[in-house]
């Protein structure tokens, strides 16, 4: 397998770049492995590489209905950030946030990891009060972030309106080490690291069902055929609760729609990530020059990834007041993908009732920047057959004992 | 665009007009439940992809809540029933039957539907 580097842009620019292999290979599926990941979206496929990376298990198919990065992983709007209220959320995402840092070299892959800076803006007393009690459980935690002033709201946005009427901009939770990523660069990467550890990752392959024996995992069905194996991680977010479906238990997950869109590409004009929870809002500028804006989820479940008009038209209806600008721009493309929502808004990466099944999932409407510490987690997980500390909080039996991660009250949107 | 009909006041509206309000059909656990009943009520959902079984309320209409039989994956409405119902009524049965197979069918069914 050849690297990227600049070597290899100046060699193969000189033979008009006829020898570039490809990232990852396509094989067939063997009879057996020692474990499988279900979905080949960013947190299964991190999930596998990290196996072989901290653990030594490269004997490891990741299975795909549809293509590689198709599901969420390629359809969201890549806000990373770590400063969340709880301290097993911060812990996890903070890691996260860290392999971010590095993770370009580290796959020999370009993610674009862009830390330009996350504002959460505060447009109500309620989110100052909130934001500063964020900022000082972060300070404990180790994660930095601070909370800001409307004046320094303004200098790091100067296209923002911060006086209202409305939503008036009270002052924001800053965390300039946050920022975005290329999204399906990080599908790939990982892709491309775990094939050349050897790894098989099967792609147009459904898995239809789950064989347990005596309360231990066997193998799975696939539209491919049967694949045996002893070590199972479901990771496939919105399709959780059928996968839990086959092996005979249920998730506390819903699925709902997450839309987002983007505006015709216009000259740079922001540079950092702004997020309006009160008003459900997000937006950030890609290095192609379009505003791409979020909201909030749809109401009802759904798999459809369309969702409904409305919801983006009151995101957009909200934000105009603080980005007045956009009432001018033209929305190019919108989509939707179908998000695993968990009652206390924080993920599942724990054992299962079936032995050797084990479940990541429950993001939601935010694991886009999680991806690298959930897949650190949840290798270790896999391998050890236990919990690590990143992990251990995240159990999906905390819904029996009372023991929630509770993000919801402090973000509302969790992006 | 979803559209529904208010099986109170019988007004056919698109979505907007509605509230939805999740799985339909959960019978509350009492103060003696035990933590996994209590869990099962609470959190853990049925979310299939396919025949649904929820609740929405008129909310810009009427203001009562009533049930609908959906597919989350096409989102086709089979028909909506008064909230006081223990499961959807035969005319939702067959017309789910008749749509997605008696299968589809005898998984939402849940005994005789209550006349009130
Ligand atoms: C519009 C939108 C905006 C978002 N914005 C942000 C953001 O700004 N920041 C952030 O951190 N997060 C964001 N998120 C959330 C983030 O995208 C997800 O949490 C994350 O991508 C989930 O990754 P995943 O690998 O778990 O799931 P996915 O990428 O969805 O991968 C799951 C895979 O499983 C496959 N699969 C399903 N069923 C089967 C089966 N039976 N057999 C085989 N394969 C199967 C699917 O095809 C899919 O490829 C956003 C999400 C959306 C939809
Ligand atoms: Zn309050
Ligand atoms: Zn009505």
């Amino acid at each position: 397998m050849s690297r990227y580097s600049v070597f290899a842009i100046v060699r193969e620019g000189l033979r008009h770049h006829t020898g570039w292999p490809r990232a990852w290979a396509s094989p067939e599926p063997r009879a057996r492995y020692d474990a499988i990941v279900v979905g080949a979206g960013g947190h299964g496929l991190a999930t596998a590489y990290y196996l072989g990376r901290n653990h030594g298990i490269t004997d490891v198919a990741v299975l795909e209905k549809g293509w590689l990065g198709g599901g969420n992983t390629g359809r969201n709007t890549t806000i990373i950030r770590s400063n969340y209220l709880q301290d097993p959320s911060a812990a996890i995402y903070e890691k996260s946030r860290a392999l971010y840092e590095t993770l370009s070299q580290e796959l020999n892959y370009n993610v674009m990891f862009s830390p330009r800076g996350v504002m959460m803006l505060a447009q109500t007393e309620h989110e100052v009060r909130g934001y500063r009690r964020t900022a000082a459980a972060n300070a404990l935690q180790g994660v930095e972030t601070e909370f800001i002033g409307p004046r320094r709201v303004k200098e790091l946005c100067p296209i923002m309106n911060i006086d209202g009427p409305r939503y008036p901009v009270l002052g924001a939770l800053w965390q300039p080490r946050g920022g975005t990523g290329r999204h399906d660069a990080v599908a790939w990467g990982y892709a491309r690291a775990c094939s050349q550890m050897g790894m098989h990752i099967i792609e147009n392959c459904a898995v239809t069902g789950i064989t347990v024996e005596g309360g231990q995992v066997r193998g799975v069905d696939t539209t491919r055929g049967p694949i045996g194996c002893d070590r199972l991680g479901l990771v496939v977010a919105g399709h959780s609760s059928q996968l839990a479906d086959m092996a005979g238990f249920r998730l506390p997950i819903e699925s709902l729609c997450l839309q987002a869109l983007v505006s015709e590409p216009i000259k740079p004009c922001m540079d950092v990530v702004v997020m309006a929870n009160t008003v459900h809002g997000y937006m950030s500028q890609s290095d192609k020059g379009e505003m791409v804006i979020g909201g909030g989820t749809d109401g009802f479940n759904n798999y459809t990834q369309r969702g409904s008009h409305h919801h983006i038209e009151e995101t957009l209806r909200a934000l105009v007041e603080t980005f007045p600008m956009l009432s001018r721009l033209k929305m190019l493309r919108q989509w939707g993908g179908i998000v695993d929502m968990t009652g206390d808004r924080s993920p599942l990466i724990s054992k299962t009732p079936v032995g050797g099944i084990f479940v990541n999932c429950g993001w939601g409407t935010g694991g886009f920047k999680a991806i690298p510490g959930s897949g650190w987690a949840m290798a270790e997980l896999m391998a050890k057959g236990e919990p690590g500390p990143l992990a251990a909080e995240f159990s999906m039996f905390r819904f029996r004992e009372g023991r929630f991660i509770d993000e919801s009250v402090a973000a509302g949107v969790a992006h | 665009m979803l559209m529904l009909v208010c099986p109170y006041c019988g007004v056919t509206a698109e979505e907007t007009e509605f509230a939805p309000g999740g799985e339909a059909h959960l019978s509350r656990v009492g103060p003696d439940g035990s933590d996994e009943a209590f869990e099962a009520y609470l959190f853990a959902r049925a979310n299939p992809k396919g025949v649904h079984l929820e609740r929405w309320r008129h909310a810009y209409g009427c203001g009562k809540w009533f049930l609908a039989a959906r597919c989350t994956a096409t989102l086709e409405v089979f028909g909506t029933y008064p909230a006081q119902s223990k499961g959807p009524p035969p005319a939702v049965l067959d017309r789910i039957a008749d749509r997605r197979g008696a299968g589809a069918a005898a998984r939402v069914g849940r005994g005789a539907p209550d006349a009130s």
